[in-house]
């Protein structure tokens, strides 16, 4: 038991603590990179100059997959995985046109505070049919996304509905401050950070990736698993609800099938993001950006003249060729440990 | 009549058509170190989990200052002063040692004290999943003493852990005794008990069968009431036996089963020893002197950096488990979860070895799986009644089917690393006997344990490790535990310097 | 002793019972959904369901889902899941009328080899690079159906061929589906192999604990790659039957049985997370969703009630069975 001196100790630590940030961050400092560097070539590729208003565009078609990938990041934190956020956000999508066509303004925005807490209760009922029934997650969410699907189909068979326009150009168009500086997307960050940072620093943020990490122990903890298990599923449908409301005020209409890429693209988000699929790591300032990176790819691809179905192939391709790298990555760190 | 600390009376509780508890009683009196004890299935676990409200009883009384309490859920036993140390850490591995403290409501200053109380230096800033399992369990019982309790409940916390931090333990233990307040100790070690507890509840076959005071009663006492008389005299007949065995054996001088020489890799440095056939060569070490990444290092589990291995004669580098496998090179780990199929049969883990190469991936010969598998499980005595599925075996039996794997599929040397760990003294026994009986039939066994008192009864040779080295070498008889501890602790070499 | 007792013990085990033989209760399940369906029927036209000429319907509709099933259950044995069964499914039905000029033997085997390498695909992501499984056969599936899009809009004639055709709609004696001829003897390789072969051993080992077969010396990526390479193939052969029956393929054709395959494995009674379950199961999943499916169109039921009724009936089955399984 011989103690090192004091110094060379303190040194240690400060190593240590260096390596750890590098660890807990470097992957999403690494997404960043990654964004920064499609931007450049985005901005590098166009021939026209490259204004404000791509920037708006962006931000508008990557907003409902960032609301997305924020509720799928928060059920695979907590240690599950939600199948039913793309029919969930359809389903929201279509009642929202729906009804919000003949609404006023103000009446619609009340509207949409309604949908985002009817949202959450659908997620209370997801998370709490898993933990009553204690069939797994993946089952019974897939269940969900048929129910949520085959809602939305009762609400709408084919796309229609509207919103009242005012409503449409304070995302699609308005600017904050600056013309650089799109609406939609100060409220994507003003949303996550009022819903999240909260959240975040309470016993239930804490609970969340407790449960994610190791149920038994957080249940010996003395954490109310069933509980904190139903709350991320309610946050995972309140995220749900404003990347469909967020989905409707991009696109203006109701469209029972706009959701269905949402499920597969806010997996490979939360994926690209950082956090780990088997819970507990992770957080959402990731998987917004990587929802930003596999929006930009796409629509990089779309202005650089690729047809649209090569777009998704190469799109694809991208997700894989980095979940296999990650993977790899993973799998070296694994030999040179333990 | 002073009142009772806890007074649990006749806590029963069936899972299915398992009886787990009959009828047990446990009184705690204030200021107290009191252990319970019991075989594997006696219904120890079950009880520990009744009274710290992971499992509700389904008849039965739990009175705390002789008022009856309810404990529903763990947080909920914390309200009525009871701090439990689970057998499986309570700290969740993705946060920070602080997170999970905040995340209990815990004291962190308080938690701070006790470390520093605990001559521990932990850093609260790291990551749970990096810290070592025995600091874990040091910063467990830290969080539950800095709760103050009435009752302290140690679940088998020094099965994990090395010497020197099991006797830091127990110091914590007299401190809470001498400030009034009680433990509640569970363990399979009975020299713990005897030098560390004022009374002892022993469990059997789901009920208490006595209370009695450790220091007057002794091991054997102990023994006798966790497994009824005749097993006890059957088992101490069988734990004789080895001496006997050891004595007839002769030195066979022909080339080494096994043969290490320099090996390197992160936390070993320059081991080299031998093995013979027919021998069975003791490791001791403190926690973390480089056994598991040796005998890791040994099944191909983590390709070694450097050295060289030789398995009679033939050079192995083992860059996976089957290379090991291949050249009768077989681990036997201390986690049985590292062995076992628990949603399968007794059959097929026993089999299942033996169908790993693709060359054996085609259709099986039932007839042959059958003879091998019934021989092996004759050989090893393992009760079959719940052979559908291994998760449903007691921990004894599950351990026994790790070995009989190896049995049923053939080896050459076999590495068994804590293979006792958590077991009850019947089946210890029992694993003596059938290690020394396979090293009779020429086999060749590493052995590594954490009990140091099994050593003199097992090994023919013991090596102590210290930081990665070999230590000292000592003969089997010899290896008594004052021995193993000085060398363990690296003491031999140093001696004069210390001095 | 009392009697009271009694019955509950005999309660208890009855439901081990059926937890340790699922294949009881999902008789009970289908013969009554038949049933049921044939009193919907006679109620709603005047006319039996439980005819011999249904039920050999039923299991023509089934075989394609049963195939599909059949990969997925292997994959779902080891822990893994394969979501791009359905754009196998599409790929292998989508060759098979791309090259159907050229002869039945040549635009089956390729559409088979087609299966061979997205689930070979699948297979590496999955098994050396470590890829979840959810993500590497999702991705896989989004490259896949993108290639389809990309080569669907060349120039080509589309032929079925005749032998395809028969095999995946007609039947012999005429009440024995020829697709039943494909299904029954691959149905009983599985179930024999997964039992008494040394891979449907590793394959059980892999999925309930991983490290302890690789420290049993299984090469886990072996069996991996395998199951992966093998649901391709199944899932490709459900895309022939498929095309077969249908006379034509179009882009969504393989679309509608992704669900219901893991639905199918999962009613199955077939651990999600691996190491339990086995094929026999799966097939009484294919058949009870085949007539669940009966039902829906007889009931008349539009898309979005269809939908519905089908999700709470697969969370319905699937909470009855983690009762019956959970008793231990």
């Amino acid at each position: 038991m011989s103690e090192p001196a004091a110094t060379t100790f303190g040194e240690a630590r400060r190593q240590l603590d260096v390596r750890r940030l590098a660890r807990r961050h470097g992957w999403t400092v690494g997404v960043f990179v990654l964004l920064l560097v499609i931007v450049l070539y985005w901005r590098s590729s166009t021939a026209v100059a490259w204004g404000p208003f791509d920037v708006q565009s962006v931000a508008i078609d990557a907003m409902p997959l960032a609301f997305a990938a924020c509720g799928q990041a928060i059920a695979i934190i907590s240690g599950g995985i939600d199948l039913s956020i793309g029919s969930l956000m359809a389903l929201v999508n279509v009642v929202a046109a729906r009804w919000m066509v003949t609404m006023s303004l103000r009446e619609a925005i009340f509207f949409m505070l309604l949908i985002v807490l009817a949202g959450a209760l659908a997620g209370a009922l997801t998370g709490t049919l898993i933990v009553v029934t204690r069939v797994a997650d993946i089952i019974v969410t897939l269940s969900m996304l048929f129910v949520w699907a085959g809602a939305a189909l009762a609400v709408m068979t084919i796309p229609g509905g509207g919103i009242p326009p005012r409503l449409g150009t304070l995302v699609t168009v308005d600017t904050v401050f600056t013309t650089w500086l799109p609406a939609a997307l100060v409220i994507l960050v003003g949303v996550v950070a009022v819903v999240w940072i909260p959240i975040r620093s309470s016993r239930l943020g804490l609970a969340l990736y407790a449960v994610g990490s190791n149920r038994n122990a957080a249940y010996l903890a003395g954490v109310n698993v069933a509980r904190t298990r139903i709350a991320a599923y309610a946050l995972s449908g309140t995220f749900a609800a404003l990347g469909g409301l967020a989905l409707t005020m991009a696109s203006g209409i109701g469209d029972p099938h706009a959701g269905d890429i949402y499920t597969l693209n806010s997996v490979a988000a939360v994926v690209l993001g950082g956090v780990s699929l088997l819970g507990g790591v992770g957080g959402l300032i990731g998987p917004i950006a990587a929802a930003f990176v596999l929006t930009l790819v796409k629509t990089v691809l779309i202005i650089r003249g690729v047809d649209q179905n090569w777009a998704q192939v190469i799109q694809g391709t991208l997700i894989v060729v980095v979940m296999m790298l990650g993977g790899l990555a993973l799998r070296q760190k694994g030999k040179s440990g333990t | 009549m002073a009142e009772h600390l806890m007074e649990a009376r006749d806590v029963a509780k069936r899972f299915g058509p398992v009886v787990a508890l009959r009828s047990a009683d446990l009184v705690v009196e204030p200021g107290e170190v009191h252990a319970l004890l019991g075989a594997n299935g006696a219904g120890k676990s079950t009880l520990v989990k009744i009274l710290t409200g992971v499992l509700q009883a389904d008849s039965g009384t739990i009175a705390v200052d002789g008022r009856s309490a309810r404990v529903r859920s763990p947080s909920s036993a914390a309200r009525i002063g009871l701090a439990p140390v689970f057998q499986d850490p309570a700290l969740v591995p993705d946060l920070t040692v602080s997170a999970n403290l905040r995340m209990t409501r815990s004291d962190v200053d308080a938690v701070r004290r006790e470390l520093a109380s605990l001559e521990l230096d932990v850093d609260l800033g790291a990551l749970v999943g990096d810290l070592p399992l025995p600091t874990l369990r040091m910063v467990d019982l830290a969080r539950a003493l800095a709760r103050e309790p009435r009752l302290l409940l140690l679940d088998e916390i020094t099965a994990a852990l090395p010497s020197d931090l099991a006797e830091r333990v127990f110091v914590a233990m007299r401190n809470q005794r001498e400030r009034g307040r009680s433990v509640l100790f569970i363990t399979h070690r009975l020299n713990e008990v005897i030098q560390n507890c004022d009374r002892a509840t022993i469990l059997r076959d789901g009920g208490a069968v006595a209370t009695i005071v450790p220091e007057e009663g002794g091991e054997e006492l102990i023994v006798t009431h966790m497994l009824g008389e005749d097993v006890a005299r059957a088992a101490l007949a069988a734990a004789e036996q080895p001496a006997v065995l050891r004595r007839s054996r002769e030195t066979a001088d022909e080339t080494p089963s096994l043969e290490v020489e320099k090996l390197t890799t992160p936390g070993v440095h320059d081991l080299s020893f031998t093995l013979s056939a027919g021998e069975v060569l003791g490791i001791a070490a403190l926690e973390g002197q480089g056994q598991g990444e040796l005998f890791d290092a040994l099944a191909g589990a983590v390709p070694a950096s450097s050295g060289e291995i030789r398995v009679a004669g033939k050079p192995l580098e083992p860059r996976h488990p089957s290379d090991s496998i291949r050249a009768g090179l077989v681990l036997v780990p201390a986690d049985r979860l590292h062995a076992l199929l628990p949603q399968r049969s007794v059959r097929e883990n026993i089999a299942a070895p033996r169908y790993s190469s693709v060359r054996r991936w085609g259709p099986i010969s039932m007839r042959d799986e059958g003879r091998r598998v019934r021989e092996a499980i004759d050989a090893l005595d393992i009760d079959t009644r719940a052979a559908r599925q291994v998760r449903r075996l007691s921990g004894g039996n599950q351990q026994k089917v790790t070995i009989a794997r190896w049995l049923a599929s053939g080896f050459r040397t076999m590495l068994c690393f804590d293979p006792t760990r958590g077991i009850d003294v019947g089946t210890k026994r029992q694993i003596y006997a059938l290690l020394r009986g396979l090293a009779d039939d020429g086999a060749a066994i590493l052995f590594f344990s954490s009990e140091l008192a099994e050593f003199p009864l097992v090994c023919d040779r013991v090596l102590t490790l210290y930081g990665g080295r070999i230590t000292a070498e000592l003969p089997g008889a010899a290896a008594d535990e004052g021995a193993l501890l000085r060398a363990m602790h690296g003491l031999v070499e140093e001696e004069g310097a210390a001095a | 002793m009392t009697t009271t007792p009694v019955p509950e013990t005999r309660r208890i085990e009855v439901r081990r019972l059926l937890g340790d033989n699922p294949a009881i209760v999902l008789t009970f399940v289908f013969v009554g959904l038949f049933i049921a369906t044939d009193i919907v029927n006679r109620v709603q036209s005047g006319h039996a369901f439980a005819t011999p000429k249904q039920l050999s319907t039923t299991f023509l509709y089934a075989a394609v889902l049963g195939l599909i099933a059949a990969g997925q259950t292997l994959v779902m044995l080891t822990g893994g899941v394969d979501l791009s069964v359905a754009t196998t499914v599409t790929a292998a039905a989508f060759t098979v009328s791309r090259v159907g000029t050229h002869g039945a033997a040549e635009s089956i085997a390729l559409a088979l080899g087609v299966g061979l390498l997205i689930g070979a695909v699948n297979g590496v992501g999955v098994s050396i690079f470590r890829v979840n499984p959810l993500i590497m056969t999702l991705g896989v599936s989004v490259i896949t159906l993108g290639l389809l899009t990309v080569e669907a809009q060349g120039q080509f004639t589309a032929l079925v061929p005749d032998f395809v055709a028969t095999l995946g709609s007609e039947r012999v004696l005429s009440y024995i589906p020829y697709d039943l001829f494909i299904w029954a003897p691959i149905a009983a390789v599985i179930i024999l192999g997964l039992r008494y072969s040394g891979i449907g051993r590793m394959i059980y080992a892999v999925g309930d604990n991983p490290v302890a077969a690789r420290l049993g010396g299984v090469r886990v990526w072996q069996v991996q790659l395998f199951v992966y390479a093998m649901c391709g193939v199944l899932s490709a052969l459900g895309g022939i039957l498929l095309v077969g029956f249908n006379n034509a393929a179009d882009l969504g054709i393989g679309a509608p049985f992704l669900l219901p395959s893991v639905a199918a494995v999962v009613i199955g009674g077939t651990s999600i997370f691996g190491g339990s379950g086995g094929y026999a199961g799966t097939i009484f999943g294919a058949l009870i969703l085949t007539v669940l499916d009966s039902l829906l169109v007889i009931l008349n039921a539009s898309q979005a009630t269809r939908q519905i009724l089908y999700g709470l009936i697969v969370l319905g089955l699937a909470a009855i069975y983690a009762r019956t399984s959970s008793s231990s």
